[in-house]
């Protein structure tokens, strides 16, 4: 950490405009550092299959757009892409809906059981998933639940609600609860207080979960892979072949993967910052 | 950012064109073989389309296929109702978890593959469905490097090694490639290829001095192999990229690179060593799970794949000839052709030394291949002393064969009973 | 309601579903690691232990994740503070950083191996540069120490927006009084930092390192794209028991021995950042 760029201390001008200088550089290199790689992605995608195997690499795209049309014309990718969004908006959906309580008791409450709930939620994260596979296939061929994207939204909830159950739960524990207790006296009723007080401050917090929620889901290959057949999802129906593909195909594949979940973190970027910080109330 | 919309309007655009809605009555083929992605499309349309009956072509990773099937077999009732794996896959499961197809009336031209295909019991467990091997390719510009008097076609370890120096001399850095990555097919090339070269084994002779000679002259031609071997598991990619300019492969794994530029590369057979030319075919077999849902479309859908014109189908969109008698046509694609030639001279060659898949080991196949590619890790890459590292390898190998009881497989010596490490 | 009722009301839910589609196939593939045919046995973890693979895969993850994470903190940190001060484009640049969330390990690993491939990137650019005239071989059995860089590089790539959503979350709640209090009182940005940032985001700051330490030990799909055969992970021998050796119990015992050094990691994180009941102000 440098205090260089946490700029704009009440300093001379020379340093002040030196920290600037320096803060707005460290932006900007580490805006580079995460698209120089992407751009390199893209790159690969839009050239031919000679330009991606060459030496050396071109460092701009001849905009060749073949191996994207050979994935147009892919057989059930619509389909695929169907039901990867309706996968992940239902993992969404229910890892908040699920989590968030959850989140709110941990941040509240002192309660018997307490630290082996908290431990549970964790393993749930510790464990591979496809070692959990085959038993979870066998129970959802059991139940009917094989091969439906509500199922498969299932097996990916377990793998969201952690994040959405810790990550609520810190910033429930970031806002004072004399700020609910404030309300209680107001007149609020326990569910009121947090409707009007504590939701909209923690709207934050529910946006990244339902980030990591979407993207979660959205990547997932071996539980789509294996639960879903008709129904597969757009990584299960592309990524597990992509790694014995050629090249250019590899790379315009892995780029076709990408940009959905891309639109749907810039969609929903805006409500990541606190809309009012508690310092206004 | 308009670029972002250019592309998404191209590809949504002609994605919405063929959003075919979904067939119903399907039959699921789960497969491990042709994955990538244009092979896949090749099956769905130039194989599978011809079927009277639509067929969900589903080709995945040995993870999911495997984790699924189990699943419907320990559940009692499935979808997928062909399956299609190589030899090892299938020899994995349970005898009686696959249906008894003596009775489809096709089988395969070779009776050493329906041999195969019985795993060890008295009924067909498996249909052998296509075949391939592993040879070698070489970018043109290698071959002004050979050694004097060495013929490409039939080439010695020593010719190999030495033309490999020829080219890490004259180009200043190793041009031989080998698929050593965590997806390559290194194990075989040990199993297949050097052991049955140098010791005319696998098995009996798999700590024994001329095993030995073999890992030194294996790591000679280390040392001329490009170091990021490690990495590489599909040798098309570095043939074409430039990175290795000898390589070894499987036929499928070197097919793109002959498909998109045939001019530039040729195929050759393996090398000899003193015991011969140790070469061992790739066997795909199709099966169906007693679970399956349809079991007479099943057999139908088989009976269609062992048809010539569906095996020469399958050879044009996989890359694996056929396993049954067909008259090849002429407007192969030049992967089929260069493969073809060099599996044709390898195994017609005079010092052919043909081994045979393992068979027998179950589940322990996985093990098996395991003991080749510790000992390739421990001496190559780790760098410990050969004899020391077989000797220790080869209690794991014993203890493999001994649970197993697994006979030998040529070039092995037939044995009664397990095959032993001599 | 029943206050003493009330938090497990609240994480009935989630315990009700995690029992169902985590707790049910977990024990039963749990069950796996100690039987061998007939009971209760430890042979499973005597033989994945006793493999000579298994010190070397548990010191790569180990070094990995102690290498790894710090970085990722202390730059997810940087990152969060320099966007929450921004006052333009602040949507945009928390959206550039953001990007590697969507992104899969897979599709990662085919972005970073694209970069440090022999002929890739990498070396494409040096070349131009005239720095080499062939493309060098980085990611090889002779160079280790690079291997390793390259894949902690394309891991902090990869995973840190992880960390910097969650805590760009958090830092969101910390009133602005604070700070502005801090600054009558002439405290210099770095002590604003430490002493007010860095205790009021502490419930963040816990949830973000459990969540990326427990990630951290799951390593596989980069580490296999970037080192082959050179770089064994933990991970990475449980597929190899699970899907190449078909052993399961071998395979739920690694996975065991992963969710173990996970467990203990997490209480060493939750006893460091202790998290209060609520903020007090």
């Amino acid at each position: 950490m440098t205090d260089a760029t946490v700029a704009e201390a009440p300093a001379a001008p020379s340093t002040r405009s030196a920290g600037r200088f320096l803060y707005i550089s460290g932006v900007v290199l580490l805006c580079a550092w995460v698209l120089v790689p992407i751009y390199f992605l893209l790159v690969n995608t839009l050239s031919s299959p000679d330009t991606v195997n060459s030496f050396p690499k071109p460092l701009f795209p001849e905009f060749d757009f073949g191996s994207l049309a050979f994935f147009a014309q892919f057989a059930g990718m619509l389909t695929a892409l169907k039901n990867s969004v309706l996968t992940a908006g239902m993992t969404m959906i229910m890892s908040i809906l699920i989590g968030a309580p959850a989140g709110y008791a941990l941040s509240r409450f002192d309660f018997r059981g307490k630290e082996l709930f908290r431990l549970l939620i964790l393993l749930t994260r510790a464990f591979p998933l496809p070692l959990l596979a085959l038993p979870l296939a066998v129970m959802f061929i059991q139940t009917g639940l094989d091969d439906t994207t509500f199922g498969l939204a299932l097996v990916h909830t377990t793998l969201a609600i952690p994040f959405a159950v810790l990550i609520t739960f810190s910033l429930f524990s970031g806002i004072p609860l004399e700020l609910e207790e404030a309300a209680w006296t107001l007149g609020c009723t326990r569910l009121t207080a947090f409707t009007k007080v504590v939701l909209p401050l923690i709207l934050p917090g529910i946006t990244a979960s339902a980030i990591f929620a979407f993207v979660i889901s959205w990547n997932e290959v071996f539980a789509a892979a294996v639960l879903t057949i008709e129904n597969r999802t757009l990584t299960a129906f592309l990524l597990q072949n992509l790694d014995t593909s050629p090249l250019h195909l590899k790379f315009a594949g892995g780029f076709i993967l990408v940009v959905p979940a891309l639109i749907f973190i810039f969609a929903v970027r805006k409500y990541l910052f606190a809309m009012w910080g508690i310092a206004n109330r | 950012m308009s670029l972002h919309f250019k592309l998404a309007g191209a590809v949504s655009g002609i994605a919405l064109a063929l959003s075919a809605g979904v067939a119903q009555a399907e039959i699921l083929f789960w497969s491990t073989q042709a994955k990538p992605v244009e092979e896949a499309q090749a099956m769905r349309e130039q194989v599978l389309a011809g079927f009277e009956d639509a067929v969900d072509y589903q080709p995945n990773d040995a993870g999911p296929w495997l984790t699924r099937l189990s699943a419907e077999i320990q559940s009692g009732t499935g979808t997928i109702g062909l399956l299609g794996a190589l030899h090892g896959d299938f020899s994995a499961m349970d005898p009686g978890t696959l249906v008894d197809l003596g009775d489809t009336g096709t089988m395969s031209a070779s009776d050493t593959f329906n041999s195969l295909a019985k795993l060890g019991t008295d009924s067909m467990q498996y249909m052998p469905w296509m075949q391939a091997s592993y040879i070698m390719a070489a970018n043109r510009e290698a071959l002004q490097y050979l050694p004097e008097g060495a013929d490409i076609d039939a080439l010695t370890y020593d010719q190999l090694i030495a033309w490999t120096a020829n080219v890490h001399a004259a180009e200043g850095e190793p041009k031989f490639g080998f698929p050593a990555g965590p997806k390559g097919l290194k194990h075989r090339f040990f199993q297949g290829y050097l052991y049955p070269s140098y010791t005319d084994g696998v098995v009996r002779t798999f700590a024994s001095d001329k095993a030995v000679t073999a890992w030194e002259k294996f790591k000679e031609l280390w040392a001329h192999t490009n170091p990021g071997s490690t990495n590489f598991s599909f040798m098309q990619e570095q043939l074409l990229s430039g990175d290795a300019w000898i390589v070894f492969d499987h036929t499928s794994r070197l097919a793109n690179a002959f498909n998109e530029r045939p001019d530039d590369f040729v195929a050759f057979p393996a090398p000899a060593g003193p015991e011969g030319r140790g070469f061992m075919p790739v066997l795909a077999g199709i099966a169906i799970p007693e679970t399956a849902p349809d079991k007479d479309t099943a057999k139908a859908l088989i009976d269609y794949l062992m048809q010539p014109e569906t095996q020469i189908a399958t050879l044009k969109a996989t890359n694996f000839f056929p396993v049954v008698d067909v008259d090849l046509p002429d407007d192969l694609p030049p992967s089929v052709k260069a493969a073809g030639d060099a599996v044709a001279k390898m195994s017609g060659s005079a010092d052919a030394n043909p081994g045979l898949l393992p068979a027998g080991l179950g589940d322990k196949g996985g093990d098996f291949n395991r003991v080749f590619v510790d000992s390739f890790e421990r001496i190559v890459l780790a760098g410990q002393p050969i004899e020391a590292v077989l000797q220790d390898q080869k209690g794991r190998l014993e203890a493999i064969m001994n649970e197993t009881g697994a006979p030998c497989w040529a070039p092995d010596a037939p044995s009664d009973g397990a095959c032993p490490v001599e | 309601m029943n206050a003493r009722l009330l938090p497990y009301m609240l994480i009935l839910p989630v315990t009700l579903f995690l029992c169902l589609f985590f707790l049910y196939p977990f024990v039963l593939v749990a069950k796996q690691a100690f039987t061998t045919g007939a009971g209760f046995t430890l042979d499973n973890f005597r033989e994945v232990v006793s493999y000579w693979k298994f010190p070397i895969s548990l010191k790569n993850t180990l070094l990995l994740a102690a290498a790894v994470v710090p970085i990722q903190l202390a730059l997810s940190l940087l990152m969060a503070t320099m966007v929450t001060r921004m006052e333009k484009g602040r949507d945009l640049v928390l959206y550039v950083w953001t990007i590697p969330l969507g992104i899969s390990d897979l599709a990662a690993g085919l972005i970073w191996l694209a970069i440090f491939e022999q002929s890739g990137f990498l070396n494409s650019m040096m070349h131009g540069m005239g720095i080499v005239d062939k493309p060098a071989n980085l990611l090889t059995f002779q160079n280790p120490g690079l291997v390793f860089v390259a894949i902690a590089l394309a891991e902090i790539w990869r995973a840190t927006a992880i960390m910097l959503v969650i805590l760009v979350a958090g830092i969101g709640l910390i009133p602005k009084e604070y700070y502005e209090a801090a600054e009558v009182f002439g405290a210099s940005p770095w002590k604003r930092f430490v002493r007010i940032t860095l205790p009021m985001l502490r419930p963040s700051l816990q949830t973000a390192l459990v969540l990326r330490v427990i990630m951290a030990f799951e390593v596989f799909a980069v580490v296999a794209a970037l080192g082959g055969t050179l770089f064994p992970v933990l991970m990475g021998e449980t597929y190899a028991y699970q899907f190449d050796l078909l052993n399961s119990g071998a395979a739920a015992a690694m996975a065991l021995v992963i969710l173990a050094i996970s467990i203990a990691a997490t209480l060493v994180i939750l006893r460091a950042l202790r998290v209060p009941k609520g903020a007090t102000i």
